[in-house]
């Protein structure tokens, strides 16, 4: 599996994620925003980070860059496409996922390791979690809280297309759990054909036991499936 | 041609930067207060002397880049 990792003037999670695809043997390469040509890849993720200091609005300014064209054209031809926290809000301000991340809910900058639950299982990024199984990962974000379109919200839910959401440690979805007011615990989601996944936990920052666990391993794995 | 474009939180999307500033002016002692959104302010210089077209210019800014249409709502003016 070869896979790309497209680096912004502010991204700075963009090693932790090549260290994790490395991990699992994918053939990895970074990709500087301003290239117009992408490595052929068959897995392409956007990092975290603050890409151009999270000027005008998170992701905004990353959303319109040149690398970006053809990380659209690769995702509408079927490419597998990652973005984990800033990546996820570069990714709805592309349009290929729709929604928005607004700013969390308590006005806070949140760092800390929460439960989110598995919705769906059958997807090239989840195949081995099971559905229903509660993950510890980290979020580290100040714009988590996902927003979207009532038509949107039943769309995801009719086609399975959430991803993962935020629970507490037995699985409880609640409001107590949900670190930032995203609509529905919602902490990912899939596009419509299942090959874009935009999440705010950090699965790279869970790869290893001794220094935090191995809860986001299984992610990557399941791409190499 | 210059122009102002103010974007503003669309009216069912919660603004708790807005209610943190309302907040603190209750704290300040101006308890008549009754609501509070916050918004972005921009102001632009076109090259255009045609005023229909120089806000069809700005207008496609607006909706490519400077605002986010599913949460915000924008006006432009003349200055």
């Amino acid at each position: 599996m070869r896979s790309s990792v497209i680096v912004f003037p502010g991204s700075n999670c963009d090693r932790d994620i090549a260290v994790a695809l490395e991990k699992m043997q994918f053939k990895n390469q970074m990709v500087w925003h301003k290239e117009t040509i992408l490595p052929k890849s068959d897995l392409i993720v956007i990092p975290g980070g603050f890409s151009y200091g999270d000027y005008l609005r998170s992701g905004a300014i990353a959303g319109k860059s040149l690398i970006i064209e053809e990380v659209i054209k690769a995702a509408n031809s079927g490419c597998l496409i990652l973005g984990v926290c800033n990546g996820f809000q570069i990714l709805t301000e592309t349009g290929l996922l729709k929604g928005t991340l607004l700013r969390n809910k308590n006005l806070k900058f949140i760092n800390k390791d929460v439960n989110i639950k598995v919705m769906n299982n059958h997807t090239r990024f989840t195949s081995k979690y099971e559905t229903d199984q509660v993950l510890k990962i980290n979020i580290a974000h100040n714009e988590g809280n996902y927003f979207t379109d009532q038509k949107h919200l039943e769309e995801l839910k009719n086609q399975n297309l959430i991803g993962f959401k935020y629970c507490d440690d037995k699985g409880n979805i609640n409001d107590e759990a949900n670190p930032n007011g995203a609509i529905e615990n919602i902490a990912g989601i899939f596009n419509k054909n299942k090959n874009i996944l935009g999440m705010m936990p950090h699965p790279e920052r869970m790869i290893d036991k001794l220094i935090s666990n191995n809860d986001g391993l299984n992610l990557f794995s399941s791409l190499l499936n | 041609m210059k122009f102002s474009v103010t974007v503003t939180l669309k009216k069912d999307v919660l603004d708790p930067q807005g209610k943190a500033v309302l907040n603190t002016l209750n704290n300040l002692g101006m308890n008549s207060l009754k609501n509070i959104r916050q918004g972005k302010f921009f102001e632009i210089e076109v090259n255009e002397d045609n005023q229909e077209k120089a806000v069809k210019k700005i207008k496609d800014m607006c909706e490519k880049l400077l605002v986010n249409l599913i949460i915000e709502d924008y006006k432009i003016n003349k200055l």
